[in-house]
């Protein structure tokens, strides 16, 4: 497939923009993906980071070290060769138990009402497929996931909330996600999750549950699943589940 | 160790913030005013990285448990060593168990105390700034409070000795005029909208943190509505959400936004931001990638003659 001429964008002195297409899908972002991971190969020593967006990449370089003309130029000999197909089969897709409803999912009946579903049926199709971490950010860890049923997209709150608690799964419109630190938030909460998204310890071996790309899968628990999950995510025991690429990728 | 006897509003341990982690979401955050912290930790020898504490608006007052180098750099806080006034944008030797007492700032908004080893607590994700929101860095994740102490890194090499900064302090307070790289959704706005960001004059409002500053003024017009596909933004872009009133993403900003953003603040003009008040008057104006890299360059320079101090013949 060609590869469409990408956009670059000033983002001030240090940034630059690579719009890949203008909405959201798997394809363009499993195009910024792969755009994301050749400038690490190839340009690595001549950017300090690289951020991928749903369908745009931010490149940071420092002017003084990159000059900007050439760096644009390398920019776009790169997206020409990286051609924007079908999104491949996640790296792996990470298991969420989720204990739904109840204290931790407060907005769970309301929006089953605004759905015309009954909880249990809102709660098997939030968790039926396989989402993709298009990114992160607002917080720390928070992922933005592809995949939800359009069934279920409710609106969010009127008023947002000014405490969510850490791992609240949560609804906004045609969005899902993960709260992975307490903060104030608009979407509905659905459930909550033991797993910590992100753990600021110092020294913390993985400090992030998730990176972009990755597959992630909802896994309703009980009360009591949930406790286990959670004394093992305390005592630093836990090891996410995974499920292999191929079960997931095929969805 | 160094220890905080009486506390002023937000105080935190900030170094040059945390980059490298914005594709899983964790913001830069870090000084404020950069210069100003490089600048004070310059002073004592220390790389222009090293922890410093960040003061705003009050100072509070510090015993140094032991003899320390140190320099204040960034806000007038009218400090007192001992009783004895200290010039602001300077390093100065405190004996130990001298006494530091900071006012309120006299201009500007933010100073920087720097101390000869850095201040030591634990680095996370390779930085040892203070992110609240999500408890990271710094002394437990928070501000600091009356009754912290902080440990003093171990310095290499030969103290300098005290001295001023070379040549007159870069400006803290008053109304300011900060340069800004159109885009990249100047396309979202109206020809009208763009002319008014950049012509107008803007205020510093009340609602104004180390996530970003909401200015006050006439709106700048959208040409079809203030939503974007959410996207990775830098400290130093403006925003514009529906309202229409600007707001310029600082430190701590979040690593994405989904508002159209007209232009984006240069990295060396943002201090000035930081060291408003609000009701300081804010003015916009548009400058391309070169003369943004010349006051790249030039602040450079200046950081590099700290780190250099002249000799006497």
């Amino acid at each position: 497939m060609a590869a469409p001429a990408p956009r670059i964008l000033p983002q001030g002195e240090c940034g630059l923009v690579v719009e890949l297409g203008e909405a959201i899908g798997d394809a363009v972002n499993a195009r910024v993906h792969a755009l994301a991971r050749a400038v690490r190969e190839e340009l690595g020593d001549r950017v300090e980071e690289v951020v991928p967006g749903y369908r745009a990449l931010l490149v940071i370089h420092d002017p003084l070290r990159t000059p900007r003309a050439g760096l644009v130029r390398r920019l776009r000999a790169l997206a020409a060769r990286v051609p924007e197909q079908e999104a491949p089969p996640p790296p792996r897709v990470v298991r969420v138990p989720v204990r739904y409803g109840g204290a931790p999912g407060p907005d769970l009946e309301e929006a089953a009402r605004l759905c015309g579903l009954s909880a249990g049926e809102l709660v098997a199709r939030h968790t039926a497929p396989v989402y993709r971490v298009h990114m992160l950010g607002f917080t720390p860890g928070f992922p933005y996931l592809g995949g939800l049923d359009p069934r279920i997209a409710v609106p969010r709150l009127a008023a947002p909330r000014t405490r969510i608690p850490a791992g609240s799964v949560a609804i906004g419109g045609e969005q899902t996600g993960i709260y992975p630190v307490e903060s104030p938030g608009g979407w509905r909460i659905l459930g909550r999750t033991p797993l910590r998204l992100f753990d600021p310890s110092p020294g913390a071996a993985h400090p992030f549950l998730l990176a972009a790309g990755d597959g992630l899968r909802f896994v309703p628990v009980d009360d009591a699943a949930y406790a286990e999950v959670e004394r093992a995510v305390a005592a630093g025991a836990f090891e996410p589940e995974q499920e292999r690429p191929a079960r997931g990728g095929a969805r | 160790m160094i220890a905080l006897e009486k506390a002023g509003p937000l105080c935190t341990v900030q170094d040059l913030g945390r980059p490298g982690h914005r594709a899983s979401g964790m913001p830069l955050a870090g000084a404020m005013d950069r210069l100003a912290l490089a600048g004070a930790n310059l002073l004592v020898g220390n790389p222009p990285g090293a922890a410093g504490v960040e003061l705003s608006l009050v100072g509070g007052t510090w015993r140094f448990e032991e003899e320390t180098l140190a320099a204040l750099c960034g806000a007038d806080m009218a400090a007192t060593l001992e009783g004895e006034p200290l010039a602001p944008w300077c390093s100065f030797r405190a004996p130990r168990g001298a006494s530091l007492v900071l006012g309120h700032a006299r201009s500007g908004v933010r100073a920087y105390l720097a101390v000869r080893g850095g201040i030591d607590v634990p680095a996370v994700l390779g930085s040892r700034s203070t992110y609240t929101r999500a408890r990271v860095g710094g002394l437990e994740g928070r501000a600091l409070r009356g009754g912290d102490r902080l440990p003093v890194g171990a310095a290499r090499g030969r103290a300098p000795a005290p001295r001023r900064w070379p040549g007159a302090p870069p400006p803290c307070g008053g109304p300011i005029a900060l340069r800004a790289i159109p885009g990249p959704q100047e396309d979202r706005f109206t020809a009208e909208g763009i002319a008014t960001f950049f012509s107008e004059s803007y205020r510093v409002g009340p609602a104004n943190d180390r996530m970003g500053y909401r200015l006050l003024g006439p709106p700048v017009a959208h040409l079809n509505g203030a939503d974007i596909i959410t996207d990775a933004l830098l400290p130093g872009a403006v925003q514009v959400p529906g309202s229409g009133e600007p707001i310029v993403l600082m430190a701590d900003a979040q690593t994405t936004g989904g508002y159209a953003r007209i232009a984006t603040v240069i990295g060396p003009d943002l201090r000035l931001l930081a060291q408003a008040r609000p009701g300081d008057e804010v003015r916009f104006r548009p400058v391309d990638q070169a003369a943004a890299v010349g006051a790249l360059r030039q602040e450079r320079r200046l950081l590099a003659s700290l780190a250099r101090p002249a000799r006497g013949p």
